[in-house]
């Protein structure tokens, strides 16, 4: 209220000064300074727009349908006068209304330097009496805007206080220089990348490997159970880079390919397929490399075994936690615990970076973009350092129950992961008390569909009563069911739908399935169990695997359907009964109305079959040995072919089939076959026997063919 | 004793006289024999027999379906008309034995149950003649059981005792002397996992091991017949169509050897052969190959049939279904898609494991089929169109090769452990629950294949060959036409030309073969509908219909008049809905002969008629409508004049094509008929409660065309 009456007064106050002051500000404007012109266009439009609050122009801006005492500050546009009002305007002290400047300037020039006194004062304005102004002038600060001198901001104002000329070119022409290199750099690194010589790849190649043997054998002196590893790494890549061979461009099938492509519509679509996957499987190295990068120096350097460390980096990043456990649970443990245990540090490390970079001269702005991005960098991988800690802690029981199959063959396994999920899972407690805010941050990253899936899973199988429920910590099915939540709200219906047929399919190919203990003969089952040992980590990849193939199928199932589905046929004419030319689009309702709707097809057989896909197509070779026309009497299709299902001798006895067989007139070989008498089908008639009147029952025949018959005796 | 009728049955007596009154048609022949001397025919009594047996009989309904009656009444079986034997005694058995209605149910291929659309008298006296002949055959079919005297084996456990705790040593020691013959090892350790077959007849074992050794032989007698080094990877061996020729994939090339080990041919079209499967009544040779393919070879005229594209990567895992001769393959994303040369896309393709699919097996019924995987599970999938498992087991080291018995065992290998599982009985799927035997081998199986009509699984693996005996695997009877492990070699030759003059064409090969014995309703639409719009152009028995001008926007004429350039078919109004040239006129009385013919009776007798239709057909159109309404009915459908056929499709329309071959293979799922006996031809015990496919031989073939 307090804050509306000043304001109201205010504007009052200069309104009537302005109704005073404008007989005279005319011709005192023309005599004015070039130099204040610009300002007093300023205030005069301030002015102006304030003054259109009341009066004719008022229809113009924002209306008010009744009279109120409550004028809204934000009712205050500069609608008219073209130009943007700005709040800075508005607080001024109303210094520089022009006709006050003119008398100034005149006082100035007769008198000494002496101010006139103004309705407001500077320091009124500072003081911030009202609440509203306290707020207005938080929000100022706190976005650092200039209050009284809206050029500069303080921050700015400091760096050009900072910063003399000279330090100014000086640190230009570094920033130069280090722009310079960078993009001599890259222009070399591409220029090194596109080099196609094999002959040199394979030197340089040669090179590397020399200098990573040296290396090697180096670290075999200081370091044998280091150098260990890194042997094991090295036969890693190697296999992997086999492994990774297959997707490329350069094999012989693919060049077989390329060929045809062009002529054959299939071989192209598995170029591409190929290319697709090249380019999955090499994005992925590209993110973990960023993310290498960032992690820590001592794997910036390896050349040679990148394949190995990304390979096991999207394997920790990726699907399956197990098996990051299994790589890594020994080396990262301590230093995810280590990330975990002191979360929020390295945030407020980087926001203090960042404000002291902010606060560096306006010219590192460029160089503050790298940092930010930078920044941004690690930010994204502090989240991902997180987020396979937090994956295991909601993943590592239902994993466990997807595994329940092939539980009775692990065992083992599953206790020692039962145990050190465990342990995570009670450090994982301990760091979502420390640090709830993560939460918030993180169903962002848990919102890939196969994370759902494994929820649902879980929540189905913990409604069958299944084991080991009992042992999730309470606040991890809180999470869980808030990113579930999270997840169902943000997710569309059409998605959740699919998903729930991929759920479907999943508990199709993960029955229960009874385990392997009855088996008969125990000798085996040791030593199946001894080999069960031996590879384990083959099964839980094998359990694994799956997730890609029924994702695969789904989209194979759905590519067949959409192909099998009748299309539309579109009759529309462009430029039909309308004006034509370029870049012609016929209405909507046009194409609506010239639409001709396929009829819809019979439902598919597999509709209701996730795990299959059924060919719609019909066998035309089949179809041409089938009866395509009904014989006479038959009417209905069903009626012919009751008739025609006892074929042939194969599906016969021997007598059965002669007697379906046998003809209705049998001759004997030898034997004169003399025409038909009337006799032999029961009429005593003369030689001129009536064919046309044969029946079978001579009682039956009518009077008149018997009369027929008198008279063709008396002929 | 066959033509003579029951007094008492439904056959009106007066008719009945009269054709024992009736003089019996003389025949030319008889005139002559009778005229000239009785030597030129053999005994007076074989000819009678003969000449009655071959008198051309118009069906009667009545006579025919009396005459095979089962074994309900068994009374009835017995002919009337006691014969009289020259001693004079009486046969206490007289006339054709019983047989069990069950056995007959089992080949009764119509299915009764199923309500045909109402048919014209015509079409109704010709349904109930086919429907007596299949009755008469299906009897006939369960007499000649009597033929299959031998019994399938069976191994049972005393009282808790497991029968898969029973070795191959008790068993042998158990059986006689000829069938521990049976159980043999070849202690082949040089040249590598053995891959192995037998042939059709069961007589003949060829096997191949990896390093090149070839070999066939008698297994019955241990004579070998040929044993040759390929100087190549081996990866797989089968018989053609007799056990004279061999086809053996190599590491390059496909060749085929003859008995004798003399390569006859070396088909370069079929490189890095994987799998061989050999479809005997097709005469194909399907092969998998490394590069993707699923080549079809037609050994009868050495010509590929076709070359598929499985677009799934290396083949490695082939099955056939011996019911519909499809070929089953196993890819690495999971997945088995079912094959026939017609087609070039999988006819089917189901999503089986979560790894790849290391084996595949289906069952001689064509019902059930068998897959393993990566992912260490044993399933076994419903074939009969849902092909959704019907039950899963984990095995410790996942199975590596599948194989089914004729009786529908399953063997299953899995490292040096072969496990066999029974099912309840016949095309009934093995329970996997309990294993039936099991066998420890010293080498890591390699082939598995269950011997026909021996009770004997033959397994190829590292250490050489292995026969088990397995109690109850195999059909205990065999069909000495079709394959005959004792045939000589010209009755080989004869088989094999008649298997020849039977060959199947290539392009028959579908998902269900009774399809073949359907009419294709799709073309029948078709010309009928092409038929009513020819009478419609030509005759228009309509007017044309001016159309507002805008709907063909196409045309150039734009007018109401139609469209004489043809060049576009808006101007001809669309054909009235749901014409049709074959529907029945209305009832139209004609003009009395005597007396008026007022306008009103006209009018009535119209009434008259269309209610009683109307009646008819409502009575028809309720479903179980009691016993009394019926007897209602019956003096109105034979006293109209103008009785007629219902449709129970109202509008015209019959079904659509999909929902008919559905509602077909519905009734083919439920207890359908489905293929009867050959003579005496594999068939022995009592199919399963559902389906009952006994023959090995697929009813494929183009038997509309004998009707």
């Amino acid at each position: 209220m307090n804050a509306n009456q000043a304001a109201e007064s205010l504007l009052a106050s200069n309104q009537q000064k302005e109704l005073e002051d404008l007989p005279k500000d005319y011709p005192l404007s023309t005599s004015e300074d070039e130099g204040d012109k610009d300002e007093e266009r300023k205030h005069q439009k301030l002015l102006e727009s304030i003054s259109s609050l009341n009066g004719k122009d008022r229809q113009k801006l924002a209306d008010r349908s009744e009279a109120s005492l409550k004028v809204s500050e934000f009712s205050v546009s500069s609608e008219g006068s073209g130009e943007k009002l700005v709040l800075s305007d508005l607080l001024e002290p109303v210094k520089t209304s022009s006709s006050l400047a003119a008398v100034k300037k005149q006082l100035n020039r007769v008198k000494s330097k002496k101010t006139v006194e103004l309705p407001l004062h500077r320091e009124e304005i500072e003081r911030a009496g009202t609440p509203l102004e306290q707020e207005i002038f938080n929000l100022l600060h706190k976005n650092k805007q200039p209050v009284t001198d809206p050029l500069l901001t303080p921050v700015e104002k400091a760096s050009l206080k900072a910063m003399s000329l000279e330090e100014v070119k000086m640190r230009r022409a570094e920033l130069q220089r280090a722009r310079a290199l960078q993009s001599y750099y890259e222009a070399r690194a591409r220029r090194e990348k596109r080099i196609k010589s094999k002959k040199y790849h394979r030197i340089l190649k040669k090179g590397k490997a020399k200098q990573a043997l040296k290396d090697f054998e180096k670290l075999q002196k200081v370091n044998p159970a280091a150098a260990l590893e890194e042997l094991e790494k090295l036969d890693k890549a190697r296999m992997m880079e086999r492994m990774s061979l297959k997707h490329q461009n350069s094999g012989k099938w693919a060049k077989s390919k390329a060929i045809m492509a062009k002529y054959d519509l299939e071989a192209r679509q598995a170029m591409q397929e190929q290319l697709a996957r090249n380019k999955e499987l090499t994005q992925k190295v590209a993110a973990s490399e960023s993310e290498e990068e960032g992690e820590g120096q001592e794997e910036e350097e390896e050349p040679l075994v990148p394949d190995l460390v990304n390979e096991v980096q999207i394997k920790a990043n990726g699907l399956n936690p197990w098996m990051f456990r299994n790589h890594f649970i020994d080396a990262k443990e301590a230093e995810v615990q280590k990330d975990l245990e002191d979360p929020a540090e390295p945030e407020a490390q980087e926001t203090s970076e960042s404000e002291e970079e902010k606060a560096v001269v306006e010219e590192e702005t460029l160089l503050k973009e790298f940092e930010e991005r930078r920044s941004l960098r690690q930010k994204s991988e502090l989240n991902h350092m997180a987020e396979p800690v937090h994956r295991r802690v909601t993943k590592d029981p239902s994993s466990q129950e997807v595994l329940s199959d092939l539980r009775a063959l692990c065992q083992k396994l599953s206790t020692e992961n039962h145990q050190s999920g465990k342990q995570e899972l009670s450090s994982a407690r301990t760091a979502q008390r420390e640090e709830p805010a993560r939460e918030e941050e993180e169903p962002m990253l848990l919102q890939r569909p196969e994370r759902a899936r494994t929820l649902d899973e879980l929540e189905e199988l913990g409604r069958e009563g299944c084991v080991e429920n009992e042992e999730l910590p309470r606040t991890a099915v809180e999470g869980l069911q808030l990113e579930k939540n999270l997840s169902n709200h943000i997710g569309a219906p059409k998605e959740k739908k699919r998903k729930e047929q991929m759920i479907d399919l999943q508990n199709l190919l993960t029955t229960k399935s009874p385990s392997v203990k009855s088996l008969a003969v125990p000798t085996t089952v040791q030593e199946l169990e001894d080999e069960e040992e031996r590879d384990q980590r083959q099964i839980i990849k094998e359990a694994f695997a799956g997730d890609d193939v029924i994702r695969d199928f789904l989209k194979e199932k759905r590519e067949a359907v959409e192909a099998s589905k009748p299309k539309d046929l579109d009759l529309t004419l462009p430029g039909w009964g309308e004006w034509g030319g370029i870049g012609l689009k016929p209405s909507a309702k046009k194409r609506r109305r010239f639409l001709i709707k396929a009829p819809e097809g019979p439902p598919r057989k597999d509709k209701n079959l996730p795990n299959v896909i059924i060919n719609e197509k019909r066998n035309t070779h089949a179809a041409a040995h089938q009866v395509q026309v009904l014989p006479h009497p038959f009417t209905h299709h069903q009626q012919f072919e009751r008739t025609i299902q006892t074929p042939g001798s194969t599906w016969n006895t021997q007598r059965a089939f002669q007697k379906l067989t046998m003809p209705k007139v049998v001759t004997k070989p030898g034997h004169i076959i003399k025409p038909i008498k009337a006799e032999d089908v029961g009429y005593r008639s003369s030689s001129r026997s009536d064919l046309s009147v044969i029946q079978r029952n001579p009682k039956r025949l009518s009077i008149r063919h018997k009369k027929h018959l008198e008279n063709n005796c008396v002929d | 004793m066959e033509t003579v009728p029951e007094p008492g049955s439904n056959v009106p007596p007066k008719k009945d006289r009269l054709q024992t009154k009736k003089k019996k048609p003389r025949r030319y022949w008889e005139q002559e024999t009778t005229g000239t001397a009785a030597g030129a025919s053999p005994g007076p009594p074989r000819k009678r027999k003969r000449n009655r047996e071959l008198r051309p009989q118009k069906p009667k309904k009545n006579d025919t379906s009396k005459k095979f009656r089962m074994s309900k009444k068994p009374r009835e079986l017995k002919s009337p008309r006691p014969q009289r034997s020259l001693s004079g005694a009486q046969d206490p058995f007289a006339g054709p034995a019983p047989v069990s209605v069950e056995v007959v149910q089992k080949y009764c291929r119509i299915d009764k149950s199923k309500e045909l659309p109402h048919p014209k008298t015509k079409t109704r006296s010709r349904l109930v003649v086919a429907e007596a002949q299949e009755e008469e055959t299906s009897v006939r079919a369960a007499r000649s059981e009597l033929l299959l005297t031998e019994e399938p084996g069976f191994l049972e456990g005393e009282d808790g005792e497991d029968t898969a705790k029973i070795r191959q040593a008790d068993i042998v020691e158990a059986v006689d002397i000829a069938s521990a013959a049976k159980h043999f090892d070849l202690n082949l350790r040089q040249f590598g996992p053995y891959r192995l077959n037998y042939s059709r007849t069961g007589r003949h074992l060829a096997f191949g091991g990896r390093r090149g050794h070839v070999a066939a032989l008698d297994w019955v007698t241990k004579k070998l017949t040929c044993e040759i080094n390929v100087m190549e990877a081996v990866r797989d061996i089968r018989f053609l169509h007799s056990e004279a020729l061999l086809a053996v994939a190599q590491n390059r090339w496909l060749h085929i050897y003859d008995n004798q080990g003399i390569e006859l041919h070396c088909v370069r079209r079929c490189d890095r052969v994987t799998r061989l499967e050999f479809l005997p009544f097709h005469f194909l040779l399907a092969t998998a190959s490394e590069t993707g393919f699923l080549t079809y070879l037609d050994v009868s005229v050495g010509k590929i049939v076709a070359a598929l594209n499985a677009r799934a990567g290396r083949l490695s895992v082939m099955t056939q279904n011996p019911y519909n001769a499809v070929i089953h393959l196993g890819h690495s994303n999971g997945t088995v898609s079912l094959w026939s040369p017609a087609m070039k896309e999988p006819l089917v393709k189901i999503l089986c494991h979560r790894g790849g699919v290391r084996a595949v097996a289906v069952d001689s019924t064509g019902m059930h089929m068998a897959t393993s995987g990566l992912d260490h599970q044993l399933k076994v999938f419903d074939l009969r169109g849902t092909f959704q498992p019907l039950s899963a087991r984990t095995l410790p080291q996942g199975a590596g090769h599948l194989a089914f018995s004729q009786r529908g065992l399953l063997a299953a290998g899995m490292g040096d452990v072969v496990n066999i599982w029974a099912g309840q009985g016949k095309a009934s799927p093995p329970s996997l629950e309990q294993p039936y035997l099991t066998h420890r081998l010293s080498g890591h199986v390699h082939g598995l294949q269950f011997c026909p009509y021996e009770d004997v699984l033959g397994v190829g693996h590292s250490g050489g060959i292995t026969s088990m005996l397995v109690p109850g695997a195999a059909e205990p009877n065999f069909d000495g036409l079709e394959s005959n492990p004792y045939r000589s070699r010209k009755q080989r030759q004869e088989w094999e030309v008649k298997a020849l003059l039977e060959k199947v064409p290539a392009e028959l090969i579908c998902l269900d073969p009774r399809a073949l014995a359907e009419v294709d309703v799709i073309s029948l639409e078709q010309a009928k509908k092409e038929r009513a719009e020819r009478l419609v152009r030509s005759g228009a028995p309509r007017a044309w219909v001016p159309l507002p001008t805008t709907s063909h926007p196409h045309c150039i004429l734009r007018s109401t008049a139609p469209c004489l350039r043809g060049c576009c078919s808006f101007h001809l109004p669309p054909l009235p809905q749901g014409y049709d040239p074959d529907a029945r006129t209305p009832f139209q009385p004609k003009p009395k002969q005597k007396g008026r013919s007022s306008t009103a009776s006209l009018v009535k007798r119209k009434r008259k008629v269309m209610d009683q239709e109307h009646r008819v057909s409502g009575h028809r159109g309720r479903a179980g409508h009691p016993k009394g309404n019926a007897l209602l009915l019956a003096p109105l459908a034979s006293s109209t004049c103008h009785f007629s056929p219902v449709s129970p499709y109202p509008g015209q329309n019959p079904p659509e094509p999909g929902a008919a071959a559905a509602e077909a293979r519905e009734g083919q799922a439920h207890g359908g008929p489905a293929v009867g006996p050959g003579q005496i031809r594999a068939l022995s015990q009592a199919p399963g409660p559902r389906r009952n496919i006994l023959s090995p031989r697929p009813p494929v073939g183009n038997y509309p065309s004998l009707e």
